[in-house]
């Protein structure tokens, strides 16, 4: 049945007949879409700590909405948003340092533990075991029609709102004072960043789990900008690289029903990072040779605003 | 099992010890709050609660593998976190543009793909579903005497190896260009931070499990140094939180039915907020002290 057909194409329109891998299909990309255009920033702005954060607090948000009966999703969007709302204020008063970061999501975790050994004890035989463990992992195979495409509708919003706010938030990402003078609102800008990052966080966390979504937020934007000193450009990259994840993984699946879907993509997005920082590697010592065109790689993160200062 | 505290303290702590688990159970929990509380000291200063992070979780598809091939799990958590901190420590900062948001890149990676790997793992191997929480999540139940004495010559080794380093490393912490220039070795320091990180982040996920860590790691030491700011006064202070921290963690867990990560956060950052609120109050009063006369 699952077996792979012998022409690979054969094999990819039959997967593509089946029912469940299309959903996940459907709610991977969608998902994929918003991780790369947040994860980009993420690892620009530096806030992987805070995105994972976000991620593991899902798992809390999602754990007290079964201990107490309540729709899950409430759960989820509420815990997300509202750390990540405390997060900005955090970072407001004086950028939050990673230890107040990381107190904080200790803690938020503790609760998790609370809430499943509730949830466990309250209603043990109905498989309250499982329960933690698939919001941890994701069950993206498991995921409903009506499910998927809501998945995929929040992802493509998602993408809209950060294509609204990218290059006023680039601005405010590389240079945090001339941005400000400018007239560009920093402060508002992290806070809706934040509550986008936690708004993905939430709603990729039904597929890929609140654990393995730190691939998909870190991973592709870490190879992009290893490749690509233009911002726009690593942008674009990083959301190519994180669908591809997620459709090479979920193929992957296919292929080797053993292996997990959410293994599936996270290692084809490590392998992408791996990749990409080979490449980068091999690039810099070509550069440093002296036979390449002399690009500094402290261009990189400043790239734009850099290049625009004549010598 | 307990009827529930008599709030005599005496006969409480009597009959906990009666139990030789609980003994385990305290003898373990100790070792571990003073290794993580050394450390996690470090690593606060260091800024660096992100990469132990990682190298906590790194334990768990530790654990998860050595079970799926037939290998003790103290020991997978043990080769797990000490590979993840050697690939954290060898990814070399690019020299021109060495930025956070790349090096954070990197732990991230490292981190999503330990936990892919350990669920898959565990997916593979069946059944284990229960233990698995308490991988995560931390228990102090059936800890035996093998364990105990493994984890006495870890921390044992590690604050020996951290006693012979501390002072470069405080150095270089504290202001890594003059030591550099000194001619302290950052980079081979950076590297033994790690692998010391790694080892008490194993150590201490035995007990909290593989999140809940920084219950120990991050907390204690994150309150001692709001408290104050001398070195020596607050690196005793964070041994003395941490073990204090876990005692009351161990003997809440015991006598409720809620799990004992979920006491050692809490009680780990209960500590934490009552530091901040009260260094924040007193600096805030100091300041208004301060200005006092100017202003009248």
């Amino acid at each position: 049945m699952m077996v792979p057909a012998v022409a690979p194409w054969v094999g990819l329109v039959h997967m593509l007949e089946i029912p469940f891998l299309r959903n996940a299909l459907l709610a991977g990309t969608g998902i994929a879409l918003a991780c790369g255009f947040t994860g980009y920033f993420i690892v620009l702005r530096a806030q992987v700590f805070t995105a994972d954060a976000l991620s593991h607090v899902a798992f809390t948000g999602a754990l007290a909405a079964l201990a107490f009966g309540v729709d899950l999703r409430l759960g989820l969007y509420g815990a997300c948003i509202g750390l990540a709302i405390i997060m900005a204020a955090l970072g407001a008063v004086g950028r939050a340092d990673d230890t107040v970061i990381g107190s904080v999501f200790a803690w938020v975790l503790g609760l998790g533990a609370l809430f499943l050994s509730i949830y466990t004890t309250a209603r043990s035989g109905a498989g309250g075991g499982t329960a933690g463990i698939s919001v941890l992992f994701g069950s993206v195979l498991g995921i409903s029609p009506a499910d998927a495409w809501a998945a995929f509708g929040i992802g493509l919003g998602i993408c809209a709102a950060m294509l609204a706010i990218a290059r006023p938030l680039l601005f405010a990402t590389l240079d945090e004072a001339v941005a400000r003078a400018r007239g560009v609102p920093v402060r508002a800008l992290s806070y809706a960043f934040l509550i986008l990052v936690g708004l993905t966080a939430a709603e990729a966390t039904q597929a890929v789990g609140a654990f393995l979504l730190l691939g998909l937020l870190a991973a592709p934007g870490g190879a992009a900008q290893r490749l690509s000193g233009k911002p726009f450009v690593a942008l674009g990259l990083t959301v190519v690289i994180a669908v591809g994840s997620v459709w090479a993984g979920l193929t992957l699946t296919y292929l080797a029903p053993k292996v997990l879907p959410s293994f599936g993509i996270i290692a084809v997005a490590t392998s992408a990072y791996v990749l990409a920082f080979a490449v980068s590697v091999v690039r810099e010592r070509r550069s440093r040779s002296g036979t390449g065109p002399q690009v500094s790689s402290g261009l990189k993160r400043g790239g734009m605003l850099m290049r625009r200062v004549p010598d | 099992m307990p009827t529930g505290p008599t709030w005599n303290l005496l006969a409480d702590v009597q009959q906990m010890f009666a139990l030789h688990f609980m003994v385990n159970a305290f003898r373990a929990g100790t070792i571990v709050a003073v290794l993580a509380g050394a450390i996690g000291w470090f690593m606060v200063l260091r800024r660096q609660s992100f990469a132990g992070h990682t190298l906590a979780i790194v334990s768990y598809p530790g654990a998860a593998g050595a079970v799926l091939l037939g290998l003790s799990a103290s020991l997978g958590y043990y080769i797990a976190a000490v590979a993840a901190a050697l690939v954290i420590a060898a990814v070399p900062r690019s020299p021109s543009g060495q930025s956070y948001g790349e090096e954070s890149a990197v732990i991230g990676t490292v981190q999503a793909f330990a936990l892919a790997s350990g669920a898959l793992f565990v997916s593979l191997y069946g059944g284990f579903l229960n233990s698995q929480t308490s991988l995560l999540f931390g228990t102090f139940l059936g800890i035996s005497n093998d364990q105990v004495v493994v984890l006495l010559v870890v921390a044992v080794v590690s604050l020996g190896v951290l006693c012979g380093i501390g002072r470069p490393l405080f150095f270089a912490t504290v202001d890594a260009d003059v030591a550099i220039a000194r001619g302290v070795p950052g980079r081979l320091l950076s590297l033994a931070f790690l692998v010391l990180l790694g080892c008490a982040a194993a150590a201490a996920s035995q007990i909290t499990g593989a999140l809940l860590v920084f219950s120990l790691l991050v907390m204690p030491a994150a309150a001692a140094q709001l408290i104050t700011a001398r070195p020596a006064v607050s690196f005793a202070l964070t041994l003395l939180l941490a073990v204090v921290v876990t005692w009351l963690a161990l003997g809440a867990a015991f006598y409720t039915v809620y799990p004992v990560g979920f006491w050692l956060t809490s009680f780990g950052f209960g500590l934490y907020v009552i530091a901040a609120v009260a260094t924040g109050s007193t600096k805030l009063g100091r300041r208004r002290r301060a200005l006092g006369p100017a202003i009248a």
